[in-house]
Order: C-alpha cells, then structure tokens, then sequence
C-alpha cells in the first residue's frame, strides 16, 4: 500500500521502488542494528554484575557508533592465498541474505516491502543465501579452523530449516495463507484472537488448539535461535575453541558487515516468530489513535508494537545467550533431528487433524 | 560376473589422511602458552602431542645462586594461581631441613591462607572452564568472589597475588586486626554465591551433555603417571595428603574428601574432576572456619632465623596444592644458597594423561578435558 | 520413551533454573567502579613503589643484599675523620657519603624483602602504582641527595685524603730511622 502511495505522488514505478527497498534499510535495520549492538553489551554487562560501557556519551550510547567508525578505518586485509572473489564477495551475500527477509516482513498495516503472496516461502528461501555465504567465507579463508567452522554452520543451518518450515506449515494449514501480512491481519482485535492462543474466531478446536501452538512456538523459536548462530547453538563463531570461526580471517568492513547482519538476523527471525504467533503488528488491547479519532496514528502505533515485540524476543535470545553453555556439534545434531523434527511433525499431524474438524 | 566379482574384491574405502591441527602457543582455551598438536581423523582425536617450554624461566638454576630466604618470591611465580601452597611448601621442606618448630599461631595462619588460596585457585578453574564451554556468566560470578579473598590477601601482606608471605620459620607480618572480621563476613556471603554458581552450571543438562562421558580417567591409568590432587579424587580415589600425609597443623581439623562418584555419567569424567573442584570449595570453607575460632596468639616472627645455614644433606616434602600434590626436593651443600632445589609440579604430571584422555574424542572435547585438567603453565614449565 | 521425555524435561527445566538467576541478576547493583574519577582505598601495607628517604640512610648495603634480582644499586664513600654527617631520625650516626642510590623499577619484584633488613627503617613501600613511563630508562630512579659535583668532591677528597695517608705512610718509611739509643747519656 505504500507502494502505491509512492507511486500516487512521484508518478514513477521505478523512483518508488527504489525508495521502498531503501526505506527498511534505513529507518529500520542500521538503527536496529547499532541499537541492538548496545543493548547486548549493557544486558550482558548487568547479567554479569558489571557496567559494561559507560563512557561514550551518557551510560555508553554512542559505543556501537565509535565501533563502527574505527571498524571503517580498518586496514582492509586480505591474506596471499585466499581465493580473492570469494573472499570479497562472502560478506555481501550474507548481508544481502539476512537483508533481503526484510522485504516481506510486514512492519505496519500499510508499511510492508512487497505485497507477495508467498511471504514465508520466499523468507526461508533467502535465509538460505546465508548458508552459501559462509560457505564462501569458511573456504576463501584459507584456513583450517574457518573451513571447520563454516561446515559445522553449513551443517547446522539446513538441519534447523526443517523445524521452522514444519512449524511454519502448520500455521498455513490454520490460517489458509502464506503471506505474512495477511496473517498479521488475520489476528486484529485484542490478545485472544493471536494464533499462540488458538487463531482468530471462537471455537472449541481453538481452545483445543492451545497447548500444540504453544509447543510449535517453543520449536520454532528454538530452531530459529540456531539459524541465526547463537548460543547455545554458536558452533560456528565459538571464540574459544575455533577463534571466531568463519569470520576469522576478516578485519574492517567486511567484518562489520558480519557483525551488522548476525544483528539483522537475529531481528528477522524474531520478526518471523511475532508474525505467525503473537500477532505481527497488531496491539494487545487496541489502539489509541482509533479512541481518539485519529486514524492516520494507527499504523505509527502498529510499528511501535511491532518493535517493541521484536526487540523483546532479541532479549530473550540475548539472555539465553549469556545463560547458556554451547552444544557440542553431535549433539547440535542430536536436538534437531532426533527431538525437534519429530515432535514438530506430530505438531503437524495433530495440527492438521485438528483443523478438519 | 567376472567383472562384478572383481569390482567386490577391491576394497572400495575413500583414500583419508590424518590431519594435523595445531592448537597454538597463541590460544584462548589452553590456560597459558600451551601447543597442542592434535593429529584428527576427521573430527576424531588420534593423538595429542603437547609442546611445552614457552614459559622456562630458569627457576630450578636460579635457584643455586640465591639464598635461602630470596628463593620465596620465585616460588611464588611458579603457579601463579596459588602462590600460598608454593610458598607453605618451601617453608615446610626447610624447616624440616633445619629442624626449626614454628609457633602455633604461625601454623593455623599458614593452614587459613593455604585454604584461602584452594578457593581462590578453584574459582578461576571453574570460571575459565564455564568460559571454555560457552557459557560466560559463571566466569564474571566467580572472579567477582575472588576479589574479595584478594582483597583480605591484600591487607595482610600488601599483595593480591604474588605474596612473600609464608616464609622460613614464620611469616612476614602478622595478620591484619581486620583480618578475622572480614574473612567471617566473606564467608557468610560465599555460600550462597557457591549454590549460585552451583545451580546456574552444575546441573544444567547442556553443561552435563558437554562434560559428562567425556575424558574418562580410570583410577590404574591415574596412579601410574602419577596424577594427584582433584584429578586423581576426580577417579573415585579417595587421596588427600592433608589427611594421608599430614603435615602442619591439618590433623586438628573436622572435613570430608570428596570424590568423584559417577553421578552423570561414569566414574571419573569431566564432570566429576569439576564437582570435586565445587566440594572442595566447601570443606575449605569447613577448614577455615574451624581455624579462626581456634587460633592461639603468639609472635609469628620469632622463630625466623637470622641466616639460614643449613647443614649438608637433602630433604622433601610434599603439600597438597589446588592442583594436586606439589613436591620440593632440595640438597644443600651447607652454604647460604642451594645446591639443588627440584620441583616436582603436578600439573606437569597431569598433563601427561592429556594424549590418554582425548583418544577418540572429538576437537571440541579436546578443550573439556584440558579444562577439566587444569593446569597452570607457570607449573609446568617453571 | 520415558527417558525421552524425561531428556526434555531435565533439559527445559535448567534451563529455566539458570535463566531465573541470570535474570535476577540484572537488577542486582554492580560491583565496577568508574576508574580513574573513582579510586580505590588502598590497604595501609600496600606493596607498590618503594621509597627511601635519604636523611636515614647508612649507607650500610644490606637491602641491596636482600634484594632477590639486584635492582639497587649503591655506591658509598668513606667520609674524612673531621666530616659530620649528622645523626639518623633514631640516633645513629652517619659516617658514609652515600654517593649513588639507585633502583630500577623496571626489575624490582615489589617482594618487600629490602624493607626488613634496613636499621632505620629509611626504605619502605609506599603505595603508589601510577608511575608508567615511556622510555625504560626513565625507570631508574636516583635516590641520593648530593648533586653530581659534590658526588665528585666526596670521591676526591677520600681520593686525596687516601693519597696523603699513602704519602705520609711512604714518608715515614722512607725517612732515615730515629736513633733507638735516645738515652745516650752525655758522657765526656
């Protein structure tokens, strides 16, 4: 929709589209991301009963900028052997995967990137592209402890899709459609009509319904955690047994991308969970703008809960995070396939048996 | 037919080679400047060559050209971590070469710092292995408890780390009239912080998948290099030489030895080594609480001699260090400085097991284990 | 079976467990202080830079003796009979020109082993730790009060005051030996 609001006052399909595609990146992930870099390190710090940092501006705010400045000055270093389009090309696949879930993710009622009617194929579809990055990264390093961990993360991001897709599947079985804008729409009201209680409408299969949304909310959130790296599932990018892993061999740029994608990431995929079970966009309890008259308010509002969603369940990763020891590779295996997949499967079966009915 | 028969005989296994990995001086997991070459088959450890000797520092020959009482603060920088143990080992092994009797208040104030020290020594060896397995909140938990035994370090002797406390035939000062006062309060605070750190890690069951079942000492192969101290309990062997060696004043006090049963996996895994670490921790507490209610007054350096001529001969004694049981061998040949002092050092020995622990484990098991060691490298180079 | 779901209890519920502190832990204050807006109180024994206040000292080498890597480094001169060099704070008196005191504090163990031997207690630790320098040879600190040329003079005049002794011993052996027979009575 606001696409065609663009459209409307420039006249120019093109000048639009550039406009919309640049528009989630920078109203919305670059603040995101510096925000997100901070808010790990003040969590982590008061976890640890410590400060964390305090003296770039008041309380540290401007740390993530100062980082990313000295990051830019970095010497751009590149190593004899390592295979140089690789190497030069693996950061921007990456960042190009994890950015380019954000187009179908819808942030308001009329902000959404792109209208398409198969939302949630297409996001786990460009996730993949980040598999084919680190691959890239883990082999231009020329490197054995990279090769190592990019392998690992290889094997750990494919085993992880299977869940969220099976998880997903069921949630389009209930809801009919893919699109994730659509979704969102279908959960307006208050609380009650979000699918991790039972999907809109009121019926006995809902209530019925609860306990296996619960359990699928739980399964994809757990898998998504390590389609995204993070401990406990950070194999990958362990510090202290592969020395940062893929991302080793990168200093300057290049790194910060890693770094700023990791972030993006991390916000898609909590995007991903809050739009298929607590309701995208959509408020708990109804919205002011519509008490006081004010129509055009409604969508600023649907952004704000939207955020505030989404940066709660970042939180929740990030405490996990700094609770957590990590799995070893097997064992990483293990939970997927031998715990994960199979109860998200009789998730599905039951699912789909429930919704006949 | 012929054809197939042929294909058959042919033993159609994919041609692998062994890959060597190193695990460099340069490192975030090996505690100290450590190389472990690891010969991997695939994921699979076949061997484990450690190289040592980036951290020689000539202690042993250095030793000949000082006198007796300059020789302290080198022992203090052998094992960093626990410089009270050294240091009450040296001491001990010298009096027992003059023949001096330290006063009483003397032996309970040693046994309070040594057992000060086992907490503190036992607090960064879990932290840094909570750090190894990924999970980091345990480290900042534990090296904030550790400050505070620094701190009470710090008003008896002036030093957080290195001391030159304990020292032939007495100490260099008497404690602080604070001392007492502040180690009760301290004691108070760390029990519950101890459960903390108890629950957030111990039992956590990706803690135990990473631990448990993973490096399995058996009690013959331990005995046999020589392993001693948590390690060796770690196995089910129930050796302490506080309580099968005595010396000082450790036959006056009421504590358990806690071993190794089992209780996740089998007897003598990781796990095991770092619960007897956490039990450890509490019967020291037992032991020092036990001591301040019980020390006697008395000047502590008036047993101190004003030269230290031994006569020729030679002597050992043994202490139980937080790492195992630290040894000192010393042959004077009557004059002021040493003829000969060796030091045997437990981690040198508990490193040795290290290329039995990780056969056929996996890398990431490589740093369990030699976490769960827990040597020092100041140790084992010297 | 049931140890399966037993796996995933065990599992979630530690999780649980170590969540809860950690989140407790957030609100609990922060042991961290701001330094260097925020210093620590030092311990009154705090072993940091040593010092030593020249009006006490001896001169007698016994905390050079005792240092266990060699980091001070003295030089004394005999002072000339008639010289007086005052008394120390606790009644001793002086009778060496201490003409070079010094101590490299890039060896110095801070082992405290000098405090104890010195007599007038003119060397202790204080507890200053801020004292980082650029060049290496910067942390050599001189702690003898003479300046360079009375150094010198002091060297001299023993030099000299030697240099006579030897001449006068010289002279008197040289000289022709006085008659033994002073007595001689004065007969004729």
């Amino acid at each position: 929709m606001m696409y065609d609001f663009l459209v409307d006052l420039t006249g120019s399909p093109i000048l639009s589209g550039i406009v919309m595609s640049l528009l989630p990146l920078f109203t919305f992930i670059l603040p995101f991301a510096l925000f997100a870099v901070y808010l790990e390190r003040k969590v982590s710090a008061h976890m640890q009963d410590r400060l964390g940092p305090m003296r770039t501006g008041w309380h540290g705010w401007k740390q993530t900028i100062a980082d990313i400045l000295k990051l830019i000055q970095k010497e751009d270093i590149v190593a004899k052997d390592n295979d140089k389009l690789l190497f030069n090309l693996a950061p921007i696949i990456v960042f190009a995967g994890s950015y380019a879930a954000f187009a179908a993710i819808p942030f308001a009622s009329i902000f959404i990137g792109t209208e398409i009617d198969l939302g949630m194929f297409y996001i786990v579809a460009v996730t993949g592209l980040v598999v084919a990055g680190i691959l890239m990264a883990g082999w231009a390093s020329n490197n054995k402890y990279s090769l190592l961990g990019s392998m690992r993360s290889v094997a750990q991001i494919v085993s992880y899709e299977i869940p969220t897709m099976l998880v997903m599947l069921s949630v389009v079985m209930l809801s009919g459609t893919m699109s994730l804008h659509t979704l969102s729409e279908m959960q307006t009201g208050n609380i009650l009509n979000w699918y991790i209680l039972g999907g809109p409408g009121l019926s006995l299969s809902k209530f019925i319904l609860i306990p296996f949304m619960f359990i699928g909310f739980l399964i994809i959130y757990i898998s998504t955690l390590a389609e995204v790296n993070r401990t406990p599932f950070d194999i990958p990018e362990a510090e202290s047994e592969l020395v940062s892993g893929y991302h080793t061999e990168y200093s300057g740029m290049k790194f910060a991308m890693f770094f700023l994608s990791e972030y993006a990431n991390m916000f898609a995929v909590s995007a991903i969970v809050v739009a298929l079970f607590l309701g995208g966009y959509q408020s708990p309890i109804g919205y002011f703008g519509n008490l006081i008259g004010a129509e055009w308010l409604v969508p600023f509002e649907q952004f704000g809960w939207f955020t505030v969603k989404g940066v709660f369940f970042v939180f929740v990763q990030m405490w996990l995070r700094w609770t957590l020891p990590r799995l070893r590779v097997d064992q990483l295996m293990t939970v997927s396939w031998k715990y994960l997949i199979p109860i998200a499967f009789v998730n599905l079966l039951i699912i789909g048996l429930i919704s006949i009915l | 037919m012929s054809n197939n028969s042929k294909l058959n005989t042919k033993n159609s296994a994919i041609r692998t080679e062994e890959m060597v990995l190193n695990m460099g001086p340069q490192h975030p997991s090996t505690h100290g400047v450590l190389r472990l070459e690891l010969v991997l088959e695939g994921e699979i450890v076949v061997k484990v060559i450690p190289h040592i000797g980036y951290l020689h520092r000539c202690f042993e020959k250095h030793c000949e050209a000082m006198t007796y009482p300059q020789i302290v603060p080198y022992t203090d920088r052998m094992d960093y971590l626990a410089s009270m143990g050294n240091e009450f080992g040296y001491a001990i092994a010298m009096e027992k070469m003059l023949g001096i009797q330290v006063p009483e208040r003397v032996e309970y104030i040693r046994v309070i710092m040594a057992e000060l020290q086992r907490i503190a020594s036992h607090l960064v060896a879990l932290g840094t292995y909570g750090a190894d397995i990924g999970a980091f909140t345990p480290f900042l938990f534990c090296f904030r408890d550790r400050e505070t035994i620094l701190h009470l370090f710090e008003i008896t002797c002036g030093a957080r780390l290195l001391y030159n406390y304990i020292w032939v035939g007495g100490l260099s000062h008497d404690i602080h009239p604070d001392f007492i006062r502040k180690t009760k309060d301290f004691i108070k605070e760390f029990r519950p912080n101890l459960k903390e750190v108890d629950n957030l890690l111990s039992h956590n069951r990706i803690f135990i998948d990473r631990t448990a079942n993973v490096g399995i000492l058996p009690i013959e192969t331990a005995i046999n290099y020589g392993v001693s101290g948590p390690n060796l309990r770690g196995s089910g062997f129930k050796w302490d030489i506080r309580k099968d060696d005595p010396y000082s004043v450790y036959h006056k006090f009421d504590y358990e030895i806690p071993v190794g049963k089992g209780t996740y996996g089998t007897v003598g895994d990781s796990w095991d080594r770092y619960y007897v670490r956490i039990l450890e921790m509490e019967e020291s507490l037992k032991i020092i609480e036990q001591a301040i209610d019980q020390i006697p007054e008395g000047d502590v350096t008036s047993a101190i001699p004003k030269r230290i001529k031994p006569n020729a001969g030679q002597v050992y004694a043994r202490v139980e260090n937080p790492r195992g049981e630290l040894g000192y061998f010393i042959i004077s040949d009557g004059s002021t400085s040493p003829y000969r002092v060796k030091v045997r050092a437990p981690s040198f020995v508990s490193m040795q097991v290290l290329n039995e622990l990780c056969k056929g484990y996996m890398v990431a098991d490589v740093v369990t284990i030699l976490g769960s060691i827990d040597i020092v490298l100041g140790e084992i180079d010297r | 079976m049931k140890e399966y779901l037993g796996n995933i209890y065990t599992a979630l519920y530690t999780i649980f467990v170590g969540m809860k502190i950690t989140f407790k832990h957030m609100f609990v204050p922060s042991v961290t202080i701001q330094y260097p807006e925020v210093k620590l109180q030092l311990p009154e024994r705090e072993r940091n830079r040593l010092y030593v206040n020249m009006d006490d000292c001896i001169g007698c080498d016994q905390c050079s003796r005792a240092c266990p890597v060699s980091c001070i480094d003295i030089e004394t001169t005999k002072s000339l009979p008639g010289e007086d060099l005052g008394k120390t704070s606790n009644g001793k008196k002086k009778a060496l020109w201490v003409t070079n005191f010094t101590i490299d504090f890039a060896k110095c163990c801070y082992c405290q082993l000098c405090v104890f031997p010195c007599p007038t207690e003119c060397i202790y630790m204080t507890d200053v730790f801020e004292f980082s320098e650029w060049e290496r040879d910067r942390l050599v600190y001189d702690f003898a009060t003479l300046t360079p040329e009375e150094r010198q003079e002091k060297r001299d005049n023993l030099a000299k005051f030697n240099a006579e002794k030897e001449a006068e011993k010289l002279k008197a052996a040289a000289a022709p030996k006085p008659d033994v027979k002073k007595d001689e009575p004065e007969v004729k």
